[in-house]
Order: structure tokens, then sequence, then C-alpha cells
């Protein structure tokens, strides 16, 4: 599956001059971030802990996160439809740390490169950005998909996620 | 795809199996108990992505299947009679109706499976919407259909039933190759900003459930297809543009020169389905 994803990036940048229709400016972020070699982020991007409860609430609804319609996540099962594209996340506060979750979710590209998983807290750098779900072309920087409040609250419902 | 089998295991194990069916199902479709069509059979040499290819059929659940099997319950059927009517309709300066020229529908059998393709005059990769249309103006003086008007996607029904049960064969090479290489590049570039590609989802996932969507291969040999959800018959393009829409991406229009690209490439990763004429759909 990785395999695929990159030949899919290696074709599009390749072709960019081509059509033209892949061409993207930088890659920006709603903040300045500092990734750790491995992806991750140590410093919070709020300065404070975030609130798991809300976290909760970034996983399961369909217009913050939607995680659940890629992750299975047994804490979240009142939530119907749970996806299949990624694993699941039960457990994975004990398999990550802090620093790992949150640069998974600032930009989950840099963790598994080529990753399905979007970029939560990318601004600039992307194909053909639309407004939304409009349809309509879109000016960079756009708004993150998660600002950074909603992010560490992620990180805070993430991290009770342990082996039992 | 790779993780399917990890990601169903770990379902059943938490007793959640139950309503997500993950693989496609391999059943057969069997119109009016008489006409079988091939809704899974083996990839193109040229497609590397996959080895099979599955119509959107196999992933639609036992009741949506049973729909499409039946031409009395497939309310698509239905504006295929619409623009039966429409096809004796005489309109234009012309006097004229499709049938003064072309007789039964019927003698469009075949027409479906080889679009769309270039057409030497225009010089330029034509769908079935532009040889309507262009018989429309110029060969009846009547007005042109938009690419999603009612009359045109009837009308591109009632021409795809001629070909019910025919293998989808769409030619990519000679003056239609360029055409099939920038349908392949927008198919793996990954757009706005969820960065996406439609080999992302139709590719790697297929079989996956992502939300409460059971994700097909995104194959065209059944439209313009009914849907369920919006009680209508709907045109290859309209869905493109619903699923680069889904991408947060800026979309290209219906009949531009890009989705027209992108509906030769696509129809040729389903060269060997059959044309459903009206599929059934959610
Ligand atoms: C479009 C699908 C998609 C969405 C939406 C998505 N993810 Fe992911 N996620 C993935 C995939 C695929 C992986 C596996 C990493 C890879 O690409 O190899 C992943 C990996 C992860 C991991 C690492 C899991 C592990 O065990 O290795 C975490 C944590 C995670 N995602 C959290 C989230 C959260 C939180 C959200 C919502 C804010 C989210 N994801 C939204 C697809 C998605
Ligand atoms: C005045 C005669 C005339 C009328 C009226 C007419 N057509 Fe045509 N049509 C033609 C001719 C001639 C061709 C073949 C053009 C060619 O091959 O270059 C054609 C080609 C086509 C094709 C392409 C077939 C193929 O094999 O590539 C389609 C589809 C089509 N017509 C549909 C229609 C429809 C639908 C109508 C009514 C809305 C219609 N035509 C009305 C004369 C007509
Ligand atoms: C985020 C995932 C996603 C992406 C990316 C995506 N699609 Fe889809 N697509 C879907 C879903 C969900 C459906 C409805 C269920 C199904 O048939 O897969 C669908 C349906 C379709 C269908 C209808 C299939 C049928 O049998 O009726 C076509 C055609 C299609 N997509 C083409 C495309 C093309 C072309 C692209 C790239 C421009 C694309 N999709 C990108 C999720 C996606």
């Amino acid at each position: 599956m990785k395999s695929r994803a990159l030949w899919g990036i290696a074709l599009a940048v390749g072709m960019a001059g081509a059509a033209g229709a892949a061409e993207r400016g930088p890659v920006t972020y709603a903040a300045d971030i500092n990734f750790a070699e491995d992806g991750s982020v140590a410093e919070s991007l709020t300065g404070k802990p975030g609130n798991p409860e809300n976290g909760a609430q970034v996983l399961a609804q369909k217009k913050i996160g939607n995680c659940i319609a890629c992750h299975q996540v047994t804490a979240l099962k009142d939530y119907p439809f749970h996806g299949e594209i990624g694993p699941s996340l039960d457990g994975v506060g004990s398999r990550y740390s802090e620093a790992q979750l949150r640069g998974i979710l600032v930009d989950a590209k840099k963790t598994f490169e080529g990753s399905m998983m979007p970029s939560f807290f990318k601004t600039g750098g992307f194909i053909r950005p639309g407004i939304g779900f409009t349809g309509k072309p879109a000016k960079e920087p756009l708004p993150p998909l998660l600002t950074a409040e909603q992010i560490e609250d992620a990180v805070a419902f993430l991290m009770t996620l342990k082996d039992e | 795809m790779r993780r399917k089998a990890f990601a169903t295991a770990a379902l059943v194990a938490l007793g959640l199996a139950g309503p997500l069916s993950a693989d496609p199902v391999d059943d057969k479709l069997i119109v009016n108990g008489e006409t079988e069509l091939v809704t899974h059979t083996k990839a193109p040499d040229y497609i590397d992505g996959l080895d099979e290819i599955w119509s959107g059929w196999a992933f639609r659940a036992a009741e949506t299947r049973a729909i499409e099997a039946d031409d009395f319950d497939n309310p698509g059927m239905i504006f295929v009679e619409d623009a039966e009517a429409v096809w004796n309709r005489v309109e234009g300066g012309a006097g004229k109706s499709c049938a003064s020229c072309h007789g039964d529908p019927s003698s469009m059998k075949g027409v479906r499976t080889v679009m769309p393709k270039y057409n030497e005059k225009a010089g330029d990769l034509w769908s079935l919407e532009d040889y309507i249309n262009d018989c429309r103006v110029n060969r009846m003086q009547a007005e042109a259909w938009g690419w999603n008007d009612k009359d045109m996607v009837n009308m591109t029904a009632l021409i795809s039933v001629q070909s019910r049960g025919m293998p989808m064969n769409v030619a990519i090479d000679g003056p239609a190759k360029p055409y099939w290489e920038k349908g392949r590049e927008m198919y793996y570039t990954r757009t706005g900003q969820l960065e996406l590609s439609c080999a992302n989802c139709h590719e790697d996932h297929y079989g996956d459930m992502i939300r409460a969507d059971h994700l097909s291969q995104g194959q065209i040999n059944g439209f313009p297809t009914y849907r369920l959800k919006n009680a209508k018959l709907n045109s290859i393009h309209a869905r493109f543009k619903g699923c680069v829409r889904d991408t947060r991406a800026a979309t290209y229009k219906p009949g531009s020169p890009e989705f027209h690209a992108l509906e030769l490439y696509v129809a040729s990763r389903g060269n060997g389905l059959s044309v459903e004429g009206v599929a059934v759909r959610n």
C-alpha cells in the first residue's frame, strides 16, 4: 500500500510541469512547528494540557476531526460507523508518546511517509485546494483542519487509550 | 487492502463485524433472469495497481443489488422510458428527431462500450454527451443540452442500455494516448486539503469501509447510475465532481477537458466489465 502511495506522489511531482495540474506552493502550518527526526512534536501547541472529553468529540464528530471515518476506536463505540482505512486506535496511548501523537496529528506524513491520513495542522502546499467542501478554489493559507486547541484535546484523549 | 484481513479480524473479535461487509460479493448479476453481466474479471495489463476489477455493484448491499437485477424494480428504467419519448420527438429547425436518422434506439448497440473516443473531425476526445449534442446542434438545429440536464443524462442511459452485457472496450492508444496519460496522472494526484487521490480510496482501499461507505473501485461501467440518495440518474462527470469536492479540492466542470481525460482513463480501468445500462447505487 505504501509503495503505491509513494509512486502516486512521484508521478504527480514528476509530471507537474507537463500538465500544470499539480502545482503547489510552499508547505506551511498554522504556527511554527519543530518536528523531531521521527516526526514527533514535543511542545504543546497551546502551552497547556488538552481536555480529553473534548478530544473524544474531535475524533467522533464528522464536522470536526472525523477520525473514526478511517479508524476503529472501541471507547467511541456509541458513535456509529467506524472505518477501516487506518489501524484501530485502541491502545495508542501505550504505543506512542504524547510528542509522537502530537506529531501524527500535526502532519502524519512526517511520521508515516506518504500516509493517507490528512495533515490536520497544515495550511499550505496543497494541489488545487478548495473552500471546505464547496468545490470552489481557495487561496492559501487555508484555516487548518483542526485548531491548536482541538489537536491538544485529541492528543489528551488518545493518551487515555491504554492497553488493558 | 493489505490491512483488511487484520482489520476485519479485529472487528470480529470485538463483535462489531455484523453490518460491515468488507469484501466485494462474488455474486452473479443476471438482469431479468436472462442477461448475465460480467461484474468481476481480470484487470487489463496496463493497470499496474489492480489484479482484478470489480463493478461497483459487488460492493452494494443485497437489497440494492437485487433492485438492479430486475428492470421492473429498477427506478432508473423509468428515465430510460422518458428518453425513448425524447428519441422520437421532433425538435429544432431541421424538423427531425433522433429516430429520423437513427431509427430504433437499438441502432446504438455497442456505442457505449467505446466511449469516450477520439473524434478525427473534431480533433479531440469526445464523450457520448458530445456526440449527442453534435447531432442536436449540427444535424437537428436544436439547442445543445447541458452536460447534466435531465434529458441529456436520460439519453445517455437509453443509449447505454443498448450495450447492456457487452464489455467496456475503450481505446487508449493512437490519438487517445495523450488523453489517457493525462487522466492517469490525475488519478494518482493527491488533491485538496485532504490530499487524497482517486487511487488512495479506489485502488488502495477498495473493499474497506470509510465511515459508513463501502469503497468500490470507482468503476464507470454502470453509468449513468440511479442513486437511491438523490432518486435520479447521475452522469459520470457529476460523480467525479462529487469525489473531487470531497477531498476539499477545487473541482473541474462537467464536460471540461480534464474530466474527459479522467473519464477515458477510468473507463480503461474497467475494460472487460459489462456495460450495466442503468446501475443502481446508494
Ligand atoms: C483518511 C483516513 C484517515 C483519517 C481521516 C485519519 N487517519 Fe489516522 N491514520 C490513517 C492511516 C492510513 C494510518 C496508518 C499510518 C500509515 O499511513 O501507515 C493512520 C495512523 C494513525 C495513528 C497511528 C496509529 C498506530 O497504531 O500506528 C494515529 C494515532 C492516528 N492515525 C490518529 C488519527 C486521529 C486522531 C485522526 C483524526 C483527527 C485521524 N487519525 C484521522 C488514516 C486516517
Ligand atoms: C439528421 C440526422 C441525424 C439526427 C437527427 C441525429 N443524428 Fe446522431 N448521428 C448522425 C450521423 C450521420 C452520425 C454519424 C457521425 C459520424 O460517424 O461521423 C451520428 C452519430 C451519432 C452518435 C455517435 C455514434 C457512434 O457510433 O459514434 C450518437 C451517440 C448519436 N448520433 C445520437 C443521436 C441522438 C441521441 C440524436 C437525437 C437527439 C441524434 N443522434 C440525432 C445523424 C443524426
Ligand atoms: C475519500 C475517498 C474517495 C476519493 C479520494 C475518491 N472517491 Fe470516488 N467514491 C468514494 C465513495 C465513498 C464512493 C461511494 C461508494 C463507492 O462506490 O466506492 C465513491 C464512488 C465513486 C464512483 C461511483 C462508482 C459506482 O459504481 O457507481 C466513481 C466513478 C468514483 N467514485 C470515481 C472517483 C474518481 C475518478 C476519483 C478521483 C478524482 C475519486 N472517486 C476519488 C470515495 C472516494
